[in-house]
């Protein structure tokens, strides 16, 4: 009689893990019907109405790294929003990769359609033989002209644009002192020292030392799956003011040769300077603190951010809570069955304390396949922010995989899985292919639920690239998608009419003129909200600069405070909804 | 100075006297804190000490609650022990639950699954694979290396090999560990992948928890030693058919479906030797 109760309880157990194991992944799915009444916006794709056709090419490397050339080559198609000429209508800069291949700049008419605008304004051929190719593009007004100004890093040799009002680009790359060749997945703006002047931070992803045209060695891979450290090294260049950028990483205390592919600039501990998050590929993410512009500090083992070594691939940042506390959102790998790294969604602790909790399991952020760019962006505009994230790695052949190839190199040791030459040939089979977006909608009481599938974000592209911008400038957050070997996305997004809105496109005068770094609080209705105007985020992208604050069926807020990143304060009583303000600094 | 050399020859080494003085019992124990400690210490493997802990802690309590109530003994806990600690180094998940419910369904596979009072599972084989199997969306196992650095895994093998060499197992670890090799080879002929990529596998932290715990645990492996090779090679031939077959976890797959039958064998042969005899 107690065998058989025993033999049933373990039953029951086995079965319970079957459970568990379910209701890990299910109902995290919102069901279909009319997306509009039920989740309260649809998206529907118009790349080809709008005019942008663009099919992303990827780069073709050294032929000994043809066997594994999908994975090396598997970055590249990115996306960035700026409104180039000043006209009030965000136009979208998506890269190409293959030697010879054109940037495109679309440039908004104004009506729904854009022009690809890219050659004639000098920026389209930047993908030359002995030069690299585009991994992704970052808009920062760095002489604050008035103009945004391109910074495009690549495979290669990164190279700075200065925007001639609107009209056209001056390649600005040898005057300004950037480094000759960093193989770079990231890249952001940002006013460490708060002296007005916009700096560059800018991550390697391999050694620098590398080129991947033309091999000195096949030794060139991560020397861990878990623990390599043999990446592109990072830098930090202090913008002087007179066009040039002089190299302050050593000095600041950035010390890295993980393998980085996306970073995020923010003040996360409320000192009112930029820090600096690092999600790493094959390691642990990094934090560093900015110690008031002076220096960096590590503080990615104490802040927990940095202890579990997962392969970050887009770190982005979001007030999911609506107290005025930014979260990290980092992306991860996860393959049923093979590797469940799960994404991190780290939420900070209360006001004083350092360190980070990763609450992403809780919240139901955590599976979304292999992961790549995110965004936060109040889609549905109910006055919460919600999660735009990508998926899928390497698309090939359908119902094939290299997974269980993968995961025999990537247990070996160094001495095997950092040489090019021992991994498996990929003989066109999928990794983590085919896989859907997730559109994870959050409902303010702590949990997100994934409507993709039911508002219109169907295809299953290898995405990389997200931005989230207002292009139509009607108070929606639309998203662009720059999907690997695939065609460029634009979903127009349609919210519900009884939801309100309110915009703030902030422009510097003692702080930078592109106000990366100024800080919105917005209190409405027993809420505050806090966003940052960034200078780069998710994976290899730039979202709309303008912020942009659902508010639900409140048709009014109590007040704005804008904390600039000059440090001064500047509150605006009960602003206008369903409209973008334009602010500019307080002299 | 001649004398205290001489004395200090005579006398055996602390290891050696450490070794000939410990109950067999606490030699694996002591190897698996040894390999936790060297992972953790070195690379940082935990993802959490609190739940390797609770997974730890999920095994003792199981083993002391259906110990006490299917025997009504306290039972050894080093079973437990080990079981726990492999559960918190090998599982990887997001979630909290895997590492409770892979350690109870370990442990309670002992008292639940056997014959003639012996157990048919290595108790951390059986939970990895039910989690494996049943909860492919959120479990997944620790399938990645330690690192860089070569000192951690010879200290682990050394450590290992002296006390499987005491346990009376190392020929098991050996003859596996050269099946291991020979059959890589083999995989590398056929599909054409690099022989460096197929033997990669044996220097990840799986691979060590899994010859020193799993395929030599003693309660678990069949009695003569010529069968002994017999299994081990066979589960490497298992392995290789299943990796062949692009099977991820092949070793703990094979280890599950070979043990339990080289064990019912054993077991019918030994029952039907008094036939055998009388016969004769």
């Amino acid at each position: 009689m107690q065998r058989l109760f025993l033999t049933l309880v373990f039953a029951a157990l086995l079965v319970a893990v079957v459970v568990l194991d379910r209701t890990a992944t299910s109902g995290r799915t919102a069901a279909g019907g009319d997306a509009l009444a039920r989740h309260g916006f649809r998206l529907d794709e118009v790349s080809a109405r709008a005019g942008m056709a663009f099919v992303h090419q990827a780069p073709v490397f050294d032929s000994r790294l043809q066997g594994i050339m999908p994975i090396v080559a598997a970055m590249g198609a990115s996306v960035s929003v700026a409104d180039v000429d000043r006209d009030g209508w965000q136009d979208v800069y998506v890269s190409d990769s293959a030697i010879g291949s054109r940037n495109r700049l679309f440039r908004n008419n104004r009506d729904g359609t854009f022009t690809d605008v890219a050659a004639s304004m000098g920026i389209a051929d930047v993908n030359r033989a002995g030069t690299g190719v585009s991994m992704g593009s970052v808009w920062g007004d760095y002489d604050n002209d008035g103009y945004e100004d391109l910074l495009l890093y690549k495979y290669g040799k990164p190279e700075l644009f200065h925007n001639e009002q609107g009209r056209s680009f001056s390649p600005v790359t040898g005057r300004a002192g950037l480094p000759p060749w960093v193989n770079a997945n990231s890249a952001v703006w940002l006013d460490y020292d708060r002296d007005g002047r916009l700096d560059i931070f800018l991550a390697g992803y391999w050694s620098e030392q590398v080129n991947l045209w033309s091999l000195e060695t096949t030794r060139i891979m991560p020397e861990s799956f878990e623990y390599a450290e043999n990446g592109g090294r990072k830098y930090m260049l202090r913008n002087r003011g007179d066009g040039t950028f002089e190299d302050v990483t050593e000095t600041l205390g950035i010390a890295s040769r993980r393998w980085t592919l996306a970073v995020v600039a923010a003040d996360l501990f409320g000192t009112g300077y930029p820090d600096l998050f690092l999600a790493n590929d094959y390691g642990v993410s990094q934090l560093f603190a900015n110690r008031a512009g002076a220096r960096f500090a590590d503080v990615s083992r104490d802040s927990g951010v940095g202890r579990a070594p997962k392969a970050g691939m887009s770190a982005s940042v979001g007030d999911v809570f609506n107290d005025g506390r930014l979260s990290i959102y980092q992306t991860n790998i996860s393959e049923p069955g093979v590797l469940i790294q799960g994404n991190n969604l780290w939420v900070p602790g209360q006001a004083g304390a350092t360190a980070f909790e990763n609450l992403a399991t809780s919240m139901g952020v955590d599976l979304g396949g292999w992961s790549w760019g995110a965004q936060f962006g109040d889609l549905d505009n109910d006055g919460h922010l919600d999660l735009y994230v990508l998926n899928g790695y390497v698309s090939g052949e359908d119902h094939t995989s290299y997974w269980y190839d993968f995961s025999q190199i990537a247990v070996g040791h160094s001495a095997i899985i950092a040489d090019a030459a021992n991994w498996p040939p990929m003989r066109g089979r999928s990794l983590s292919g085919y896989q859907r977006a997730r559109a994870w909608i959050n409902d303010g009481a702590g949990r997100f639920s994934d409507v993709a599938q039911a508002v219109g974000a169907t295809e299953t592209f290898d995405g990389r690239a997200v931005v989230l911008a207002d292009l139509w400038n009607r108070g929606a957050l639309d998203v662009i998608v720059a999907n690997q070997r695939g065609p460029l996305r634009l979903y127009r997004n349609t919210v519900r009419t009884d939801r309100h809105w309110i915009g703030f496109d902030l422009e510097g005068t003692t702080s930078n003129r592109s106000a990366i770094g100024a800080r919105v609080e917005l209190r409405w209705s027993g809420q505050v909200q806090a966003q940052e105007v960034s200078g780069g985020s998710g994976f290899s992208a730039q979202n709309d600069r303008r912020l942009h604050f659902g508010l639900g069926s409140q048709a009014g807020v109590e007040r704005a405070v804008i904390r600039w990143p000059s440090g001064r304060m500047q509150t605006i009583d009960g602003p206008r909804v369903d409209t973008i303000h334009h602010v500019r600094e307080p002299q | 100075m001649i004398g205290d050399t001489a004395a200090a020859v005579s006398r055996p080494s602390a290891i050696r006297r450490f070794l000939v003085a410990v109950d067999n019992r606490y030699l694996a124990p002591v190897l698996v804190t040894f390999v936790l400690l060297v992972g953790h210490l070195s690379f940082g493997i935990l993802e959490s000490y609190t739940r390797t802990a609770l997974a730890i802690l999920s095994a003792v309590i199981t083993e002391v609650v259906l110990g006490r109530l299917i025997y009504r003994r306290w039972p050894h806990l080093a079973s437990a022990y080990i079981t726990g600690i492999s559960v918190g180094m090998l599982v990887r998940t997001p979630v909290v639950w895997p590492f409770v419910l892979g350690s109870v369904l370990s442990i309670a596979s002992k008292y639940v699954l056997r014959v003639r009072e012996r157990h048919l599972w290595n108790p951390s084989n059986f939970g990895l694979c039910a989690l494996l199997v049943l909860a492919p969306a959120t479990v997944t196992v620790l399938s990645i290396q330690w690192g860089n650095q070569v000192w951690p895994l010879i200290e682990i093998w050394v450590l290992g090999g002296i006390i499987l060499w005491r346990l009376r197992r190392l020929h098991l670890c050996a003859a596996y560990v050269a099946s291991f090799l020979l059959l890589a080879g083999v995989r590398s002929a056929i599909t054409g992948v690099p022989w460096l990529a197929t033997v990669a596998p044996i220097t990840g932290p799986m691979y060590q928890l899994f010859i020193f715990f799993m395929i030599t645990d003693p309660r678990t492996t069949v009695r003569r030693r010529s069968a002994q090779y017999l299994v081990v090679v066979a589960i490497a031939i298992v392995e290789t058919v299943l990796r062949l077959r692009d099977v991820v976890y092949a070793p703990l797959y094979a280890l599950f479906a070979v043990g339990p039958p080289a064990l019912l064998i054993e077991l019918w042969w030994d029952s039907a030797k008094p036939h055998r005899a009388s016969i004769e």
